[in-house]
């Protein structure tokens, strides 16, 4: 494997945690906007602020660990990807702002008018960034990011149907990993009815997931040939682990077994993203530019992998103190993992 | 070409716009941390309540401002791609080395900032404590390394351009540490320090104006205004030497700065005044003194404006010029308002008791703020038409997409309801503290309230996030 390789495959963990920590992050904000405003709707509520409060941020900063990666690794797709994309991630980068400071602000604000309207722009925007930044995956994937500033088409380039499907994928998948997550946090919070409550809507998530997946399928395959071959070629062994480990899902929640619900969800939501990363491959921007053609001097790209290796050793201790102080408390079980988030 | 250009006029405006919002916020987010552990490790070591209950509180202040930080910070990121690709596609593997750097201490940051708010009551004292001390050096390190970008882009080091244009011979660690990296990086942590010292005295100088005397606003006042006061005449020699370093690296920089139209010696240095293509006009002459500052003799020779084509000096002489005459003023005031406190302090141990003293305390909030404003104008506006100084004009780095005045337009309303409304949250947050108790789960990365009970569950006691929460 060459060091771009290598940097490329770091992005990747990047965006991994990232689907995985982020995505459930939005989930949640999407439950506590649909949650309405009854009792139940407010114990909904209350259960996302707790499983999310502390880490919120720290979920979200794989987002900026992509970005760095991606200009310091790739500085050329970093440019294509966000001058051609402008539109998309124009939105993507206004939603962050309005979800962030609502989930900031919705516990600190007095009067209940200004409580409500920041609950909503955090559940709204939790809702249209993964949106936006789906249809950012999907004009990648299908070829519409040439080389060069702004050198792709500015609205044709995400409004098409394989990226509108990819965004919906992105929300769906994101309610799909917080829904199971949830039903885990309420069981630790000894709330059987919120447990059911949860797990009604993770099977309600997976089978709308399930459904615009194998919509994408078919848009792939008219749309974005290269990925599509990759799916059902190299990567098909991941594409079919995926729907197994979701399948598994469905059936565990379906017969009202909470335990190992989580794992399975969490490794159906990687399998797939290492799956598309291996159908892309070599490609940044799938049939204009590969990894090699792409990458950046040797000296930066090492430099990438040090940080990249020094990150691992000082910032994963100290998530995992994060982690444990947060549940030492609330272990109900001996031994249990503390929710990933 | 035409198109690229239109978008250059709001390109620059966002992205000074939010970057001066996001300056004020990563200052507290540098600087509050070592505040509040003063007061903490006051608190323990004297076994001073008030001091602990201000470290408590202005660890919540904190994570309000470190949130909004967060994500201000984050829509920097994004601009980097949508304001200026062709800066970060070209040079982007020379520079982006720090900001990975930088990554590592805003998780460290975020992360620890959550055990500390966590570990108020989990933790023992002393443990308690030490979890803070991470992020303070994570807000330094932080600085250091976004800081190290932008002096790079005033210095540009750690690669080279081939025949054929290429960036080459890149060395991340050439371009982290540039020529201008040396003062700008403690120039910026001193005015972070700086600007959250004064702000924080300011506001207990207010209430103080308002008849609250007691011990928390002393204290509140006491704590903040030394950190500051020690900061400011350091910063002023930082910044005399940035000056000449600036005389000598960035000359066209300097003769915007000072207004200086042609290179000859005996320089005048004009305090004020407006600048025009024969020089200053009004303003407070010092004859030759331009020149003893940046060579300590008036015969020091100083580089002019005319020496570079008229497309290659920076725009609105006048406006820097008086960015940097503030600046400077602002700082000598300050350092004044410091040895008023200092001279007060050894004479009877005891803050000056002139109302004009906390009235001048509760006006160097804003001050040290328009310092840490004026001076990236100066350095930013300075360094035009570059962005990469001798190296990229910015006029080649803006992006080619059109809408950038949409987003400006949307940034501008945005950002000012996110301003208003945090200025708010911590008033409200003020109110609060002085009337009932706010409670730990109301911050930003602060363990949330256990789940309300449902009817037919358990009582709260065996429901284990109400433990929890307590
Ligand atoms: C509280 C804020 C504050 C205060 C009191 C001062 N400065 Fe400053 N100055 C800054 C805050 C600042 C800054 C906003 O932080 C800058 C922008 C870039 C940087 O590194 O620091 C800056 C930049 C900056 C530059 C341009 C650096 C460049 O272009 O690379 C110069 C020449 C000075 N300063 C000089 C001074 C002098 C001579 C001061 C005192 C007498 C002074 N500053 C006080
Ligand atoms: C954090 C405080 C900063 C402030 C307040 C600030 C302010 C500004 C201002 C006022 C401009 C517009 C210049 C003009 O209109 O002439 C600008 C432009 C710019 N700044 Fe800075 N700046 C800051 C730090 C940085 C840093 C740390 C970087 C990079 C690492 C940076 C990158 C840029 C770029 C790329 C531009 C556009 C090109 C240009 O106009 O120079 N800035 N900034
Ligand atoms: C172009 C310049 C800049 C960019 C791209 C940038 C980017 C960011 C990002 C992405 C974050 C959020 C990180 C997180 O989620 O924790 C952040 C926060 C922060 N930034 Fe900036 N930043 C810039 C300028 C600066 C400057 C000049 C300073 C120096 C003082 C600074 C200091 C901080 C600090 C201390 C934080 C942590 C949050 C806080 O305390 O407010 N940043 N920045």
């Amino acid at each position: 494997m060459s060091t771009a390789d290598a940097v490329a495959v770091v992005l990747w963990v990047g965006v991994t945690l990232y689907a995985v920590f982020g995505g459930a992050d939005f989930g949640a904000g999407m439950w506590s906007l649909l949650a309405g405003d009854g009792e139940r709707g407010q114990r909904a509520r209350a259960l996302v602020d707790w499983a999310i409060g502390p880490v919120w941020e720290a979920n979200h900063v794989w987002l900026i660990f992509v970005l760095v990666v991606l200009w310091t690794g790739f500085s050329v797709a970093f440019e294509s990807v966000m001058s051609t994309l402008f539109i998309p991630l124009s939105l993507a980068a206004l939603g962050i702002v309005l979800r962030g400071s609502g989930f900031a602000f919705h516990k600190l604000a007095r009067q209940i008018r200004y409580r409500r309207l920041a609950e909503r722009l955090f559940g709204l925007f939790s809702l249209l960034t993964p949106f936006f930044m789906g249809a950012v995956v999907g004009a990648i994937a299908s070829g519409r990011v040439p080389v060069g500033n702004a050198a792709g088409d500015a609205v044709t380039s995400w409004l098409n149907v394989v990226s509108l499907l990819t965004g919906a994928l992105f929300v769906a998948t994101g309610a799909y990993l917080s829904a199971v997550f949830l039903v885990s946090d309420a069981r630790r919070a000894g709330d059987s009815d919120l447990e059911r409550y949860f797990a009604t809507r993770a099977l309600v998530a997976a089978v709308v997931a399930g459904a615009i997946a194998v919509a994408g399928i078919f848009a792939f395959r008219a749309d974005a040939r290269y990925i599509y071959d990759g799916l059902v070629g190299d990567a098909l062994p991941l594409v079919i682990a995926s729907a197994l480990f979701g399948i598994a899902v469905l059936v565990l929640l379906w017969r009202g077994e909470r335990r190992g619900a989580r794992p399975l969800a969490v490794g159906a939501v990687v399998a797939v993203i290492w799956g598309w990363g291996v159908a892309q491959y070599p490609y940044l921007l799938p049939q204009t530019l590969t990894i090699k053609e792409g990458a950046a001097s040797s000296a930066t790209l090492t430099g990438v992998l040090i940080t990249f290796g020094v990150a691992v050793v000082v910032v994963l201790p100290a998530l995992g103190f994060l982690y444990t102080l947060a549940q030492r408390n609330v272990l109900e079980e001996e031994g249990q993992v503390p929710p990933s988030r | 070409m035409l198109a690229v250009s239109s978008q250059l006029t709001p390109a620059r405006s966002q992205m000074a716009f939010t970057l001066g919002f996001h300056i004020v916020l990563a200052s507290l987010g540098v600087a509050f941390p070592a505040l509040m552990l003063i007061a903490n490790y006051r608190g323990l070591r004297h076994k001073d309540p008030a001091a602990l209950e201000l470290a408590q509180r202005w660890s919540k202040v904190a994570a309000v401002t470190i949130a909004v930080g967060a994500v201000t910070g984050t829509v920097l990121s994004f601009e980097f791609g949508l304001l200026w690709p062709a800066f970060t596609g070209r040079f982007g593997e020379v520079f982006g080395v720090a900001f990975a750097i930088e990554g590592i201490f805003f998780f460290t940051e975020a992360i620890f900032m959550a055990i500390y708010i966590f570990g108020w009551k989990r933790l023992s004292e002393w443990a308690h404590f030490w979890t803070g001390v991470p992020v303070v050096i994570a807000g330094l390190g932080g600085a250091f390394a976004v800081v190290a970008v932008n002096s790079w882009m005033n210095q540009p080091d750690g690669f080279t351009i081939s025949s054929s244009g290429q960036v080459t011979k890149v060395d991340p660690l050439d371009a982290i540490f540039n020529r201008a990296t040396a003062y700008e990086v403690p120039h910026m942590i001193l005015a972070a320090y700086l600007v959250t010292g004064f702000l924080v005295a300011s506001v207990y100088a207010v209430g103080m104006l308002r008849g609250r005397r007691d011990r928390h606003h002393r204290l509140g006042l006491l704590i903040p205004l030394t950190v500051a006061s020690i900061a400011t005449p350091i910063q002023f020699v930082v910044g005399d030497s940035a000056a000449r370093a600036i005389a000598s690296n960035q000359p066209i920089k300097f003769a915007g700065m000072e207004c200086v139209q042609h290179t000859h010696r005996d320089v005048t240095e004009y305090l004020g005044g407006r600048c025009t293509s024969d020089g200053v006009k009004g303003g407070i002459a010092i004859p030759g003194f331009d020149s003893f500052l940046v060579g300590f003799s008036t015969n020091t020779k100083v580089t002019g404006l005319d020496s570079v084509p008229a497309s290659d000096r920076p725009p609105a002489n006048t406006m820097l010029h008086w960015a940097f005459d503030t600046m400077v003023g602002i700082c000598s005031v300050l350092i004044l308002l410091g040895l008023w406190l200092g001279w007060a302090w050894w004479r009877r141990r005891d803050i000056p008791h002139s109302r004009w003293f906390l009235r001048a305390a509760a006006a160097s909030g804003g001050a040290a703020l328009v310092a840490l404003e004026c001076g990236w104008i100066v350095t930013e506006v300075g360094r035009q038409p570059w962005v990469v100084y001798n190296f990229m004009r910015t006029k080649d780095a803006v992006t080619g997409a059109s809408g950038v005045w949409v987003t400006f337009s949307a940034t501008l309303v945005l950002y000012t309801v996110l301003g208003v409304a945090t200025v708010l949250i911590l008033r409200t947050m003020a109110r609060r503290w002085r009337t009932e108790e706010i409670g730990e789960a109301e911050v930003p990365y602060g363990p949330s309230e256990p789940v309300p009970p449902r009817e037919t569950t358990p009582p709260a006691e065996t429901t284990p996030p109400a433990g929890r929460a307590r």
